[in-house]
């Protein structure tokens, strides 16, 4: 069970090498904060505990570990998409005005 | 546990697993990055669900698990709401830091409890992924709420300079260490006690001494423990769900600590031992005072914008400070308007954690296409009118290129390959570095002596005014 585990764990790790890298820097800041938002998945194990749980300290450390996670994964991607938002290719309709000449150098520059 | 459920159950943590790697995967380009938040958040909810159907299947929770349960996800989750709504974009590193500190603490928690339950008899396969949790979701726990302070000015950004810090660093992880191995060799709470506490302090005595401007290298790397810790207790309770998505990240913050203390041209031990300065001192040191120094008014800086080509603009983290994303933009469009090709570049660690500045400049509503990596930009300085420098300085720096100063080696953006150079700056003090800035002494280059956001105000009413 042990090495199951840790074969998952290294190849992982590589997976996460591969596509991480690939992310721009541009997008490091939401990229960061998606990662964030996926270590909430800790809110499983916090779950996990609380099932255990049958006296008050069992009980204090469980409600402690859910609000923690459940705090990281909801905000973590409530503020990843947040940001995601601002990130637009161009600003909708430009004003009507010399803007036709800076219309091709957005496109260009894509 | 049938082996039917569980087999069903591992099944979706794989889609979840899967939804996450795809959610990371779209994140490399703007236009699909939002649908893979979207993807992630689908995945992440898929195994939540799927965790409460094991936890119900299970039969060992009780009624009052349930309320702690919804409870905690009441108040956790309706903080972490309330702050990722509220929260401004040059806050964001702290937020970053909050969640990371939340994180390592849960799963800190989750090995902690797990560890009361089970009792002296755990095995090793158990106690050692045991105490690697405890001891690096302590230590991101409280680094990350130091971190986060510095970052919001509650605690000081300056280094912290404690007389015998190192040794007393030293001290700890090694109390730690010790402690954890006599946790794994004889299972108890009182040695657990001490590995918590050794690891909490550490984590306070380790970033007490890390400067303001060493931020994007510290945040990414309690990230990357953070993720570390999570998997660990995946280990703890054998969930493979917590085990792969806590490697993602680890793997992701690892990423950038690497890029962060790259661009920054400092080892991560380097900065771990602590930093030779702080971004955050005031900008009150005079310059070297043998070279001469052009300056330029407002209306001369802006008829040379207005009657360029191509301008490219270089913010540092002095345009967040100033809070002058939005003035930025304001003239960039401006410019824009009268056919003027603006694009920025920006340098790696231009901001307080990675791709910081892209964050404020898009909530400017700077469209994406415009913001340049440094890579991408350096060839287009040659071909360039006006480089327009914003609140950046050693990252501008040509010392960098030569051997012998405290940046040699630094990647740096081209700015002095461009035909003519404004600076805006409040005074001619030294950047992070403690080095004079040779840009600002290039015969090409005009400093134009202003706050950032002033002087970005001015210089589009100058454009407005002078040339309609």
């Amino acid at each position: 069970m042990l090495l199951t585990d840790f074969i998952i764990f290294v190849l992982s790790l590589w997976v996460g090498f591969e596509v991480i890298s690939k992310v721009p820097a541009t997008l490091h800041t939401p990229l960061m904060s998606a990662a964030n938002s996926i270590h909430g998945i800790v809110l499983a194990g916090a779950i996990v505990i609380a099932a255990t749980a049958h006296n008050a300290v069992g009980y204090i450390l469980a409600f402690v570990a859910v609000a923690f996670a459940a705090m990281n994964v909801v905000g973590g991607y409530v503020v990843t998409g947040r940001m995601l938002k601002m990130f637009k290719r161009r600003i909708a309709p430009a004003p009507a005005s010399p803007a036709v000449e800076a219309s091709p150098n957005g496109k260009a520059a894509a | 546990m049938s082996g039917t459920f569980n087999t069903v159950i591992q099944l979706i943590y794989l889609t979840a697993a899967s939804c996450f790697v795809l959610g990371l995967h779209m994140m490399n380009n703007p236009a699909t990055a939002r649908r893979g938040n979207q993807v992630s958040v689908a995945g992440m909810a898929a195994a939540i669900v799927a965790t409460g159907a094991l936890v119900i299947h299970g039969g060992l929770i009780d009624a009052t698990g349930w309320i702690v349960i919804g409870a905690g996800i009441l108040v956790g989750g309706g903080l972490g709401l309330y702050t990722a709504r509220t929260v401004k974009m040059t806050a964001m590193p702290q937020l970053v830091s909050v969640f990371n500190a939340v994180g390592g603490g849960a799963a800190a928690l989750v090995a902690i409890r797990d560890f009361m339950t089970v009792g002296a008899g755990v095995g090793a396969a158990t106690s050692v992924p045991t105490v690697l949790d405890v001891i690096i979701g302590s230590v991101t726990f409280s680094g990350s709420i130091i971190a986060a302070g510095k970052l919001q000015g509650v605690i000081t950004s300056a280094p912290v300079a404690i007389p015998g810090a190192r040794i007393v660093n030293l001290f700890l992880a090694a109390a730690a260490v010790a402690a954890g191995g006599y946790v794994i060799a004889s299972p108890g709470m009182i040695a657990l006690g001490v590995v918590i506490a050794a690891a909490l302090v550490f984590g306070v005595s380790m970033v007490m001494p890390i400067g303001g401007a060493d931020m994007p290298v510290v945040i990414s790397l309690l990230n990357a423990f953070t993720g570390t810790a999570v998997a660990m207790a995946g280990f703890v309770i054998d969930n493979t769900a917590l085990i792969i998505a806590g490697a993602l990240v680890g793997a992701s913050g690892g990423i950038l600590t690497k890029l962060m203390a790259d661009a920054m041209n400092r080892s991560i031990g380097n900065i771990m031992v602590g930093g030779f300065g702080s971004g955050d001192t005031p900008l009150a040191v005079e310059g070297a005072a043998g070279a001469s120094v052009q300056s330029i008014a407002a209306d001369d800086a802006a008829i040379q914008l207005a009657y360029a080509s191509k301008v490219i603009i270089v913010p540092g983290y002095g345009l967040a400070a100033a809070q002058a994303q939005h003035e930025v933009a304001a003239l960039a469009d401006l410019l824009e308007s009268r056919g003027v090709d603006v694009s920025y570049a920006i340098h790696p660690v231009a901001g307080r954690m990675p791709g910081h500045m892209n964050v404020l400049l898009a909530e400017a509503n700077v469209p994406y296409p415009l913001l340049k990596e440094m890579d991408e930009v350096n060839p287009e300085f040659a071909r360039t009118d006006v480089a327009l420098v914003i609140g950046a300085n050693d990252v501008t720096n040509p010392a960098a290129r030569r051997p012998g100063t405290a940046i040699s080696g630094m990647p740096i953006l081209d700015v002095d390959a461009a035909k003519s150079v404004i600076v805006i700056k409040r005074s001619m003090g030294h950047g992070y570095a403690g080095i004079d800035n040779e840009l600002y002494t290039n015969p090409k280059t005009s400093m134009f002596f202003a706050d950032a956001k002033k002087g970005l105000a001015a210089l589009t009413a100058s454009v407005k005014t002078l040339v309609g």
